[in-house]
C-alpha cells in the first residue's frame, strides 16, 4: 500500500522544457514568482497567465497534473480568501451580521487567489518537468556562490540525493514492519487520532533503528569507494548550458520586462494626472 | 610480496558500558598471516563471528590493525597518506545490496567511484560502460536500482568497484542476502572478472558451493586461520569442517560417506560430475 507513493511528481515526456538545464528552470520559476508579486493589476495577471499557459502547452504535460498540486493548498486558499474578504476595511457591499464584505476586500481576495494559484502551478511546471536528480544538481550548482559563507552546498545536495534514493526503500521497509505487526495483532486502523498516533510508536522504533543501520552501512560503502566530500570531485553528468538555455533565459527576462511594463509602469502613466 | 599481505594481524573490538568504561575486549582477528598473489581467486570461509568480515575490512583500510600490519599492493594501511590509494586498489563489495548503492540510476551509481577519484567526465563514461558490460548489466544502465533483483543490484555494486580500476576486489558475503539464482549470477560475474580481467578476487562467504573455483581457501574460526589450501585439500577433511560447524556440499558429503563405508573413491570430490565419473570408474574396474 505504501509503495504506491511516488516522490517528486516528475512527468515523463519529451519536450523542450524537459530538456532545459535545471538551473534555467529553477531561476525561471523564481523570476516567475517575483513577477507575481511585482505586478498588482489585472493586466499584469493576464500577462502572467498567458505566459504560464504557453509554458504548460510547450511542456506537453497534461493540465490535470498541474491541478493535482492544487489540492494541497485548497485550505490555505480558502482561508486567505475568507480573511481578505471579511477583514479588509472599506466600502461595504454585503453585510452579514457583524461581518461585511467590502469592495476592496473582494479585489484583494481575488488577486491573492490568482497569485497563489499561479505560484503553485508555476512551481509544479518545474517539478513536473525536472527529475529530482536534475533538481538536486541544479540546486547545488546555483547555490555554489554560498560556499564563500561556508554553506556546505555539496554536502546538502548529496544528502538530498541520498534521501531521494532511500525514500522508496524505507517505505518498503515500513510496509514490511507494518505487515509483520498486523500479523501479530497490531491495529493501525481503528481508534481516534491519539490512539492511532500511539499505535505508530512500535512502527517507528524499528524503522529508526534500521534507518541508522542503513546509514552506517552506506557511509562505509561510500568511504570504501573513496568518497571524501566535494573537493577534487569530478562530475559524470556536468551541467552545461546549451543554446536553448540561453534562449530560455532571454524569454524569461523578456516576460519579466513585459510584466513590469504592463503591470506596473503603463497603468501608472495612464492614471497619472 | 603479494598484492595483499598481513603479518601477525590482530584486531580487538573494545566493548564499553554506558559510562564508557571498558567492559571487555573481543579479539575478532587473532594473529592472522595471509599472502595473496596477484590474479588469484581467494575464498575466506567461516562461520558467523569467525572474524572473516573484520579481516576483509582491514584490506580496504576501513578498519586498522590493533597489532600487526596489512600491506595492500606494497602500501601499509596504517599510513594515512596512502588510505585513498589503498581504497582505490582494493575495492570492496558489501553484503546488503540496498545499502551500498548511492545513485538513483544504475549508471550514476557506477560512476560514483570514478567521480570521487576525480576522473575526467569523458573517461568516467567509458569506465561505466566497460564495467557494466563486464558484469552483464549494460542494458539496465538507465534503470532505477530499486527495481532490480538482488543479484542484479549486487552486480551493479561490483561494476561500481570495477569502474575504479582496482587491482583486487574484496567481496564481503555478497551473496548472503540473495536467492540461489542471484547467488549464481554474482559468483559467475566474479569468476569472469578474475578470469578475463585478472583482477585478484577475495570472496568471503559461508556457502561452500561458492568456493570450489577458488585457487586457495582460508577457513577461519574464532579469529584464527584454521585451515588453508586448495578447495580439494579443504574438502577432503570433511570431519574437521564439520567440527568447525561448516556445511560441506552434499556431493562431497555423499562421497565422503561412501568412502567411509568402503567404496574406493578419491577424497575431496567437489562436483556431481566428478562423483559420477569416480563411480563409473569403480564399476568398470
Amino acid at each position: 500500500m505504501l509503495r504506491d507513493i511516488t516522490l517528486g511528481q516528475y512527468y515523463q515526456s519529451d519536450s523542450v522544457i524537459h530538456r532545459l538545464d535545471p538551473r534555467v528552470k529553477l531561476s525561471g520559476t523564481i523570476i516567475f514568482i517575483i513577477s507575481l508579486f511585482v505586478v498588482n493589476n489585472f493586466i499584469g495577471y493576464a500577462i502572467a497567465g498567458l505566459f504560464l499557459a504557453w509554458v504548460i502547452k510547450v511542456s506537453k504535460v497534461p493540465f490535470r497534473f498541474m491541478v493535482k498540486g492544487m489540492k494541497s493548498i485548497v485550505m490555505l486558499l480558502v482561508i486567505t480568501v475568507v480573511f481578505n474578504l471579511f477583514l479588509t476595511p472599506g466600502e461595504a457591499v454585503v453585510t452579514v451580521w457583524k461581518l461585511k464584505i467590502t469592495k476592496e476586500g473582494i479585489e484583494i481576495a481575488v488577486k491573492m487567489a490568482i497569485r497563489l494559484v499561479f505560484l503553485i502551478i508555476g512551481s509544479s511546471v518545474m517539478t513536473l518537468t525536472t527529475t529530482p536528480n536534475n533538481l538536486t544538481d541544479g540546486l547545488e550548482s546555483l547555490m555554489k556562490p554560498f560556499k564563500i559563507f561556508h554553506v556546505p552546498v555539496h554536502e546538502v545536495a548529496m544528502m538530498m540525493a541520498i534521501a531521494l534514493r532511500f525514500i522508496p526503500i524505507l517505505l518498503e521497509e515500513t510496509d514490511k514492519i507494518m505487515k509483520a505487526q498486523i500479523a501479530r495483532g497490531a491495529d493501525f486502523e481503528s481508534g481516534n487520532l491519539v490512539k492511532k498516533a500511539k499505535s505508530l510508536v512500535p512502527l517507528l522504533v524499528p524503522l529508526f533503528i534500521s534507518a541508522f543501520r542503513r546509514a552506517n552501512d552506506l557511509a562505509m560503502a561510500m568511504e570504501a569507494r573513496c568518497y571524501r566530500g566535494g573537493e577534487h570531485r569530478t562530475k559524470m553528468k556536468p551541467l552545461q548550458y546549451k543554446k536553448r538555455d540561453g534562449l530560455a533565459y532571454l524569454t524569461v527576462f523578456l516576460y519579466l520586462a513585459v510584466c513590469i511594463l504592463g503591470g506596473r509602469i503603463l497603468p501608472g502613466l495612464f492614471m497619472a494626472p | 610480496m603479494g598484492i595483499i599481505q598481513t603479518s601477525k594481524l590482530v584486531f580487538e573490538y573494545i566493548r564499553r558500558d554506558e559510562e564508557g568504561n571498558v567492559e571487555g575486549i573481543t579479539r575478532a582477528v587473532d594473529e592472522v598471516d595471509i599472502d595473496v598473489q596477484p590474479g588469484q581467486f581467494i575464498a575466506i570461509l567461516g562461520h558467523n563471528g569467525s572474524g572473516k568480515s573484520t579481516l576483509a575490512k582491514h584490506i580496504n583500510a576501513i578498519l586498522f590493525p590493533t597489532e600487526g600490519t596489512v600491506w595492500v599492493d606494497g602500501m601499509d594501511t596504517g599510513d594515512e597518506t596512502k588510505i585513498w590509494d589503498i581504497r582505490q586498489r582494493a575495492g570492496m563489495v558489501f553484503q546488503n545490496p540496498d545499502n551500498q548503492i548511492i545513485g538513483q540510476v544504475v549508471e550514476e551509481d557506477v560512476g560514483f567511484g570514478p567521480e570521487n577519484m576525480g576522473i575526467p567526465t569523458k573517461e568516467i563514461w567509458e569506465r561505466v560502460k566497460e564495467s557494466l558490460k563486464a558484469v552483464g548489466m549494460y542494458e539496465f544502465r538507465k534503470h532505477s536500482p530499486n527495481k532490480l533483483s538482488g543479484g542484479q543490484k549486487q552486480r551493479v555494486s561490483i561494476a561500481g568497484v570495477i569502474a575504479m580500476h582496482p587491482k583486487c576486489i574484496i567481496l564481503d558475503e555478497p551473496t548472503a542476502m540473495l536467492d540461489p539464482n542471484g547467488r549464481k549470477e554474482v559468483i559467475r560475474a566474479v569468476r569472469a572478472l578474475n578470469d578475463v580481467e585478472k583482477v585478484t578476487a577475495v570472496l568471503i562467504t559461508h556457502y561452500m558451493e561458492e568456493i570450489i573455483y577458488a585457487d586457495k581457501v582460508f577457513v577461519m574460526d574464532k579469529g584464527h586461520i584454521e585451515m588453508e589450501g586448495t578447495p580439494r585439500e579443504i574438502f577432503s577433511q570433511v570431519d574437521k569442517l564439520k567440527s568447525l560447524r561448516l556445511d560441506v556440499p552434499q556431493v562431497t558429503l555423499l562421497a565422503h560417506e561412501l568412502k567411509k563405508s568402503g567404496l574406493d573413491i578419491p577424497e575431496g570430490i567437489l562436483t556431481i560430475k566428478e562423483l559420477t565419473e569416480a563411480l563409473e570408474d569403480l564399476r568398470r574396474s
